[in-house]
């Protein structure tokens, strides 16, 4: 029997119950579907923080003070419960080899009030110049905070492009006062917008000299973190080594009181757990496609036994065993195949309006593509293969003596 | 051509086992018009399907053509009813979804004739059978059954076969369209030569055979040449 007939003969089947085949189908085309969404959609938040975390810039370590309990990773640090970063500490870190520059930042949530009677709570960061190089920050107007002002513990504010639009309006803010915990500070910048990188979103900061944080608002001498930038990605691991046994020292302690992240340790903890979050919603996307596929066993069961005497028939004129298989099977395999295009096709269109109406970047994964293929024919083939092979193994004149 | 030897066939539902064939010794020469008669239960059928390589004897020797097909797998003797045999039954068994050429072609598509040739074999068949042409597009449910019985005989001749095996051809129609089956039948027999088996329990069908073969409680008890032969196909037809 030449394929091309098989062919024939399995389209003409599935044609001939056209409502039943449209709803076997719609139980692959569904699954499909769900798949393709739900991995686009993990792939894609894993590429935009990705993006953003980097867009922070690059070649990062973070000393935090504190331990992190071995396992609970970055976000269940509870940073800043410890106090040990001081600026010694920042000075000590300048003098790294490979180190090009040491950003210490001091942060805290304050009450806020411009000059025009606005009021938010917003947190207030304490930094240094070098804030702006480590943290790859530009200002869209105005000026940066300099190492005068650090000195003189000048009360001038850089505002985040949120926080700048909350105070002002659409009044320009530079030159304008506001106050901070009942201290007027002057506006010299506004920071370019930049969106949310992971958790974090500088939009919504305000930015001031350290020593002003420090020893005005917060009253404190330490600092919440100190971002180091490295001047290449191979010197990351040494200087990171090399901040641990300074520090160390320099606390007289013999363990390490504080912890240093790379930014690749805040991307491989955030994609792990976009990643937990995409293989749990396959797998009951995945749950549906299994489903599906009874779906064809079913229809195909009923299908065989409604054609009990045409198979009979079939075999009498000499159809194979084999012929009778294949042509059962090709039935349920073309409604995986057709059921699976319409799912890729719907899967990516729900990606696509998925991502259209909530700005998260999408990417329809080739990979989920080629998976859903192989997995919706596999399921073809699988739950096709019971009923073909009863088929098949039918005895010709029960089968034609069938009522 | 076929040749019977001691053919037994028992079929087993449980513990009971019915005998539905003993010891049958038959022979029917290439070109025979045989009817097999016999009342219902008496193994006729079972005699059919074991001749049509649709069943296996429980023992005994089955040679066709000289061939013992009991060595034969399955795929060989699917290979053997599409070629040398065509079946007629009363049911007709047309299949609904497929018009009147395309249930005729149904065989071909099993022995990988291409496509051109299988419709030039159709209506040849169709033609030997007298079916209207005016009528092959359509469905087997727009016809009547005399019709229906035309279009399984073409099927049944699309392949060239040497065998025609039919099982009570006529059962389901009245007698003037029975008479009309019988009539290709015999012209079949007469102008290609094609053995026919017929199968019935009527004694009016079976007098246009040459020879009947009387079977009951799964033996023959008697092989005799028709005397009055029912003749209604005349070599001088056209």
């Amino acid at each position: 029997m030449k394929f091309n007939d098989l062919l024939k003969e399995s389209l003409s089947s599935l044609k001939s119950n056209k409502l039943r085949t449209g709803l076997t189908m719609l139980g692959i085309i569904i699954g499909v579907a769900s798949v393709i969404s739900m991995i686009s959609l993990g792939e894609g938040s894993k590429v935009s923080i990705q993006q953003s975390i980097e867009s922070l810039g690059s070649n990062n370590l973070i000393v935090f003070p504190g331990i992190v309990q071995p396992g609970r990773g970055f976000v269940a640090s509870g940073r800043g419960s410890a106090e040990v970063l001081k600026i010694k500490d920042v000075e000590e870190i300048k003098k790294i080899e490979n180190v090009s520059a040491v950003s210490p930042e001091v942060q805290r949530r304050f009450q806020i009030v411009s000059d025009i009677g606005n009021n938010i709570n917003s947190t207030v960061l304490g930094i240094a110049p070098e804030f702006f190089q480590v943290r790859n920050i530009q200002i869209a107007e105005g000026d940066q905070i300099t190492n005068e002002n650090i000195r003189s513990f000048s009360k001038v504010a850089v505002l985040g492009s949120n926080v700048a639009k909350d105070l002002f309006g659409d009044i320009d803010p530079l030159g304008r006062k506001i106050r901070i915990n009942n201290l007027s500070f002057r506006v010299i910048g506004v920071m370019q917008p930049k969106g949310s990188a992971g958790f974090v979103s500088y939009d919504d900061f305000i930015l001031v000299p350290y020593t002003v944080m420090q020893k005005q608002l917060a009253g404190t001498e330490y600092f919440n973190s100190i971002t180091v930038k490295v001047d290449s990605k191979e010197n990351i691991e040494k200087v990171r080594e090399e901040i641990e046994i300074r520090l160390t020292e320099l606390h007289k302690v013999t363990e390490p009181d504080f912890s240093i992240f790379s930014q690749e340790d805040i991307l491989t903890t955030l994609t792990s757990v976009i990643n937990t979050f995409t293989i749990f919603l396959s797998f009951i996307a995945g749950i549906s496609l299994i489903v599906g596929g009874i779906g064809i066993m079913n229809m195909m069961l009923t299908s065989v036994t409604e054609r009990t005497r045409e198979i009979g028939l079939r075999k009498a004129i000499g159809a194979k065993n084999k012929n009778i298989l294949n042509q059962i099977l090709l039935e349920s395999v073309f409604i995986t195949l057709i059921g699976g295009a319409v799912g890729i096709i719907l899967g990516s269109c729900i990606t696509i309006f998925v991502g259209k109406i909530t700005n998260i970047t999408i990417i329809i994964s080739y990979k989920a593509i080629l998976i859903s293929i192989l997995v919706s024919t596999s399921i073809g083939i699988i739950f096709g293969y019971y009923p073909a092979k009863k088929a098949a193994n039918l005895d010709p004149i029960e089968a034609l003596r069938y009522e | 051509m076929i040749e019977l030897k001691n053919i037994t066939k028992i079929y087993k539902t449980g513990e009971v086992e019915t005998i539905a064939l003993k010891n049958v010794n038959l022979k029917i020469n290439k070109g025979e018009f045989v009817a097999i008669m016999g009342p219902s239960g008496s193994g006729k059928s079972t005699l059919m399907h074991i001749i049509g390589l649709l069943d296996r004897p429980t023992s005994g020797e089955y040679f066709l053509e000289g061939v013992n097909v009991n060595k034969l797998d399955d795929d060989d003797l699917a290979k053997l009813r599409n070629k040398k045999i065509g079946f007629v039954f009363q049911a007709f068994y047309l299949l609904p979804r497929k018009n009147v050429l395309e249930n005729v072609i149904l065989p071909t598509i099993y022995s990988g004739l291409n496509s051109k040739l299988r419709i030039e074999k159709a209506k040849e068949a169709l033609k030997a059978s007298a079916f209207p042409e005016n009528f092959i597009y359509h469905y087997p449910n727009q016809l009547s059954g005399g019709m229906m019985q035309r279009v399984a005989i073409a099927r049944a001749l699309v392949n060239d076969p040497e065998i025609i095996l039919a099982d009570e051809p006529t059962g389901n129609l009245d007698t003037k369209t029975g008479e009309i089956i019988m009539h290709t039948l015999q012209k079949l027999n007469f102008e290609k030569g094609i053995t026919i088996v017929l199968i019935t329990h009527e004694e009016y069908i079976a007098q246009h055979a040459e020879k009947i073969i009387k079977i009951r409680d799964g033996e023959i008890i008697a092989e005799e040449e028709v005397k009055n032969r029912k003749i209604l196909y005349h070599n001088n037809e056209i």
